[in-house]
């Protein structure tokens, strides 16, 4: 058995304020898994860190293809970041495949760590090269480490005893892992104890021995190699005291739901059908049994978001959570419980579009389906996370205002949001508001349309309770008994009081608050996922001496009340999206600014360059 | 042994006008929806269940108007959906006793997914299917179980269509309850469908329903009084399958099918509803006239752990396993550290 190699320091080190690093492979290479434990083991460092998944669709796309690379980037820093990073500081390809398809993204000077070994003719050939890249002067730009990764995590893995041949092969993730550990400065010991926790009773213990070799052995070959002039240390950032986890936005969600009922002290129904980017939200509540929480998989959308309607109807919390081929299935039942006036959360976890689209890549295209994707005026709340860690809060938000405005609420998360993973502040549970939205008990006078005066919310009984048995339905209702309506005037009413209810919302949430000056040249107005790279982008262009303002949305309906003051104060409002341009329309149409447009949907988001450069471009030269 | 732990509470005797709602019937006169609404109402006060724990949710079509004209709780939802709502309510409210009310259309055609999945599920719903073989709201089109040739608006030239047969769909499905009744023996309806309320799973009740205006008479040929007794046989359980206005004739397994043969015969069948097998079942639910007598009655009644149950057994299970769940040790997660 190797011994665990001390990760010293060498002589000569690069302190960085910020690295960014991307793991590229075969989709059966393990980079996910890599790229997880090396966030693991760097927020445990102290760094703050944001991370982006990205895989294809195929669980096993052939092996050696272009179509089968897997990639995982984690950008960590010394100061507070907001987005995964624009640019990598460093690459890993286990293949030639991964290079290829990554290589573009590299900047010159950038490190390219490549396993040597799988640079194969056949391999050569399946993506796309005609002659060898490592052999040939196409890499001369970067700083290359020719690593026989293979071959050496295979030769590691196979001291331990009785290690199969397959189970050898498969550790030569923690290989490069173990190499990218050394260079970045990252301690193994939290991952050899992950690997023990998670290998060590699986074939007596021998995968997690060869795993666990391997890892040092990556160690060892960047230690003995003559790596010294890479060897990079990021130094912890000052976040706010406090605990900290590491979180994906789907985690953060299933968290909120779970979080939300409890605050309110209803139980939580969650209804679903398996969809990429939302299943894992499924997979998360399905553990909570323990905590009485009941999750349903359905046969088909529909029947997701049915279930959900009469978890609702009953008292429960009710919530369906899905992508954006899921809600178009689910439009006529979202139609349904906007007419009953009925609490209902739908999550929907966007991602690229139309019909099936790109399934595993990001896109921001369901905003005007979540406002508008339905018969008729049929208004529903519409919040959207701003972070991973806001899943969280928007959840706990959209649960609040589903029962006290008895009202369906879309939450708008991405692709991105549910995969990319951050430091989160641990969030005190005992300190957050109940959720106060008592169920109406009282026959004397009962209507099931009457309303509450300032929020318009109808009077919610529901079965089980005496003396307020009553029928709900699609049918248009007549106000106040909720009888079966035709009556003209009465729709017009009705329609109209549909929308006044979603409208009064925003005296119950929020202003928008402005980051920089109130009025100027230039704001730039984002919502959803967009907010990191925003951010970061509009402290790059302050650096720089460009005086610019931004305020985000996680409100969409309604507009926080003060939003129509503020766009109209800016000459110009730029609207970052990753569709070609939802809320643009909105904003133009609502306030008659005219609002412009950065839009990308590529299936990535944003880099901060791109929002930058639009800032820069209609910012006033000095 | 069962003990009484619960206080005993004084429910007020129920009879068919607490079931009545204030809203006016709006159906056809002369439709037969009119006869199971009343045998609804009547038979609801004999389940001795609080009216506020009874759920009625329909889908869309004439039955689905259902729920309107009973004084209970009840919801009028979209097309063929009704199932779905009705089993996330069940699941989260397992005190209510929830009815579903479907038609043909509803539930066989643009529901008939959630159909097949509710009944191999066996969540603790009562199905009621009115099947008058047509689209009557949307005035007469062939329904999935309009016969070949069925002359409609939608089918001048006649249904070319194979129609579906809701009871053989139901036991394959393995529905713990599956039965069939008509709208013109009012006896036999309230009958059936309380059997199907009082029984723990899903049941399944096909209810042969008379439209007078699009499909008037579909029925008839077996089900008018004078021929019925001849034309159509009533299972019952751990009775002979007999009928004729003599109680003269029964049903005997000849090979592999079913034939009509003397009542003395030895080979009448006994009717086993508790069969765990249900080729048998199928076979009488294929029975049709003329060639045989249509049989109604209790096809399928087994006993089986609900979806519900199952459900929450896992919740018990999982909580006496881990403790009741910890909401800020779940926040937390695996792995934290301390920002200083």
């Amino acid at each position: 058995m190797a011994e665990t190699p001390a990760v010293e320091a060498p002589d000569t080190v690069q302190e960085r304020d910020r690295v960014t690093i991307r793991f590229a492979g075969d989709s059966g290479d393990g980079m996910q898994l890599a790229g997880n434990r090396f966030t693991d083991a760097t927020a445990a460092f102290g760094n703050d860190f944001s991370t982006l998944p990205d895989f294809p669709a195929e669980i096993r796309a052939p092996a050696g293809s272009l179509a089968g690379v897997s990639s995982f980037q984690i950008s960590f820093s010394r100061e507070i970041i907001h987005t995964p990073g624009d640019e990598p500081d460093a690459l890993v390809a286990m293949n030639p495949a991964a290079l290829k398809v990554h290589l573009s993204a590299l900047p010159r000077g950038a490190l390219l760590i490549v396993n040597a070994d799988a640079f194969t003719a056949a391999n050569l050939k399946k993506a796309g090269y005609a002659s060898n890249p490592l052999e040939d002067d196409s890499l001369k730009d970067y700083r290359v480490v020719r690593a026989p990764i293979t071959s050496t995590a295979i030769t590691a893995a196979q001291e331990v005893e009785g290690i199969s041949g397959p189970n050898a092969d498969r550790t030569k993730n923690f290989f490069a892992l173990g190499l990218v550990s050394w260079v970045f400065d990252r301690d193994i010991e939290l991952t050899l104890k992950w690997i023990d926790d998670r290998f060590g009773r699986i074939q007596d213990g021998t995968v997690a021995e060869a795993n666990k070799n391997a890892l040092r052995a990556g160690v060892n070959f960047a230690n003995t190699a003559e790596l010294g002039d890479v060897h990079v240390r990021v130094a912890p950032a000052k976040l706010q005291p406090g605990e900290y986890r590491t979180v994906t936005g789907n985690e953060a969600m299933a968290l909120g739901l779970l979080t939300a009922s409890r605050l309110a002290g209803r139980d939580l129904f969650y209804g679903s059908y398996p969809i990429t980017p939302a299943t894992d939200v499924l997979h998360e509540l399905a553990t909570y049994r323990h905590f009485g929480v009941r999750t349903f998989q359905a046969e088909d959308e529909i029947a997701a978001v049915g279930s959900a309607i009469g978890a609702s109807y009953g008292g429960a919390i009710g919530v369906t959570g899905t992508s954006g081929p899921g809600v178009s299935l689910k439009s006529e039942s979202i139609g349904l419980a906007v007419m009953m006036e009925m609490p209902l959360i739908v999550l929907n976890v966007q991602r690229v579009g139309p019909s099936t689209g790109m399934p595993t890549k990001t896109e921001q295209g369901d905003l005007l389906q979540a406002l508008y994707g339905r018969n008729s005026d049929s208004p529903v709340c519409v919040i959207a996370p701003q972070s991973p860690g806001d899943c969280f809060y928007a959840a706990i938000d959209a649960v609040r205002i589903s029962l006290q405005h008895v009202t369906p609420v879309i939450l708008l998360s991405d692709s991105f949001l549910a995969n990319t993973s951050e430091p989160w502040p641990v969030p005190d549970i005992s300190q957050l508001p109940t959720i106060d939205a008592p169920l109406h008990t009282d026959p004397t006078n009962f209507q099931p349309y009457a309303r509450d005066p300032e929020t318009l919310a109808r009077m919610f009984a529901v079965p089980g309770n005496p003396g307020t048995e009553h029928r709900l339905g699609g049918l248009e209702k007549a106000d106040g008994s909720g009888d079966v309506s035709y009556d003209p005037d009465n729709h017009q009413l009705m329609t109209e009081l549909r929308q006044e209810k979603i409208d009064r919302i925003a005296n119950f949430i929020p202003e928008i608050e402005v980051d920089g000056p109130e009025e100027g040249d230039v704001l730039v107005l984002s919502w959803g996922s967009t907010h990191g790279a925003v951010l970061s982008a509009i402290h790059d262009a302050r650096a720089q001496g460009t005086q610019v303002s931004s305020a985000h949305l996680r409100f969409i309906n309604p507009f926080p009340r003060n939003l129509g003051d503020i766009v109209k104060r800016f000459r110009t409002v730029l609207i970052p999206e990753n569709n070609l341009g939802h809320l643009k329309m909105l904003i133009r149409a609502e306030f008659l600014v005219d609002a412009q447009g950065i839009n990308k949907v590529t299936g990535q988001p944003f880099t901060i360059r791109e929002i930058l450069d639009s800032i820069l471009e209609h910012s006033p030269r000095n | 042994m069962v003990t009484q732990d619960k206080p005993v509470i004084d429910i007020p005797v129920l009879s068919k006008k607490d079931f009545q709602s204030d809203q006016e019937t709006r159906w056809c006169p002369g439709c037969g929806d009119y006869s199971i609404l009343a045998q609804t109402q009547k038979m609801l006060p004999n389940l001795g269940i609080p009216r506020e724990k009874i759920v009625f949710i329909s889908g869309i079509g004439c039955s689905s108007r259902f729920p309107y004209y009973l004084n209970t709780y009840g919801m009028h939802s979209i097309h063929g959906r009704a199932p779905t709502i009705a089993t996330g309510l069940k699941l989260s409210r397992p005190d209510l006793t929830v009815f579903v009310i479907t038609g043909d259309g509803d539930s066989l055609s643009i529901g008939g997914n959630h159909f097949i999945h509710t009944m191999r599920r066996n969540v603790d719903l009562n199905v009621l299917q009115f099947n008058n073989q047509i689209y009557g709201l949307t005035k007469g089109q062939y329904s999935p179980t309009s016969e070949i040739g069925k002359v409609t608006k939608s089918s001048p030239l006649g249904s070319i269509e194979e129609p579906l047969k809701p009871i053989p769909l139901a036991l394959t499905t393995g529905a713990t309850f599956v039965a069939r009744t008509y709208d013109t023996d009012p006896k036999h309806l309230a009958d059936t469908m309380e059997q199907a309320a009082r029984h723990k799973g899903i049941s399944f009740v096909e209810i042969l329903q008379n439209c007078n205006i699009f499909n008037d008479g579909a029925f008839r040929d077996f089900t008018d009084k004078p021929v019925r007794t001849e034309r159509m046989v009533y299972l019952e359980h751990g009775k002979p399958i007999i009928f004729g206005d003599d109680s003269d004739k029964g049903v005997a397994l000849r090979g592999t099918e079913l034939e009509v043969v003397a009542a003395n015969d030895p080979d009448v069948l006994i009717h086993d509803a508790t069969r765990d097998n249900t080729s048998l079942a199928n076979m009488m639910a294929l029975m049709n006239y003329p060639e045989m007598p249509v049989p109604v009655g209790v096809f399928r009644q087994v006993d089986r752990p609900t979806y519900g149950e199952a459900l929450d057994a896992q919740i018990a299970d999982a909580t006496a396993k881990r403790g009741e769940g910890d909401l800020a040790s779940l926040v937390r997660g695996g792995n934290t550290w301390l920002v200083e």
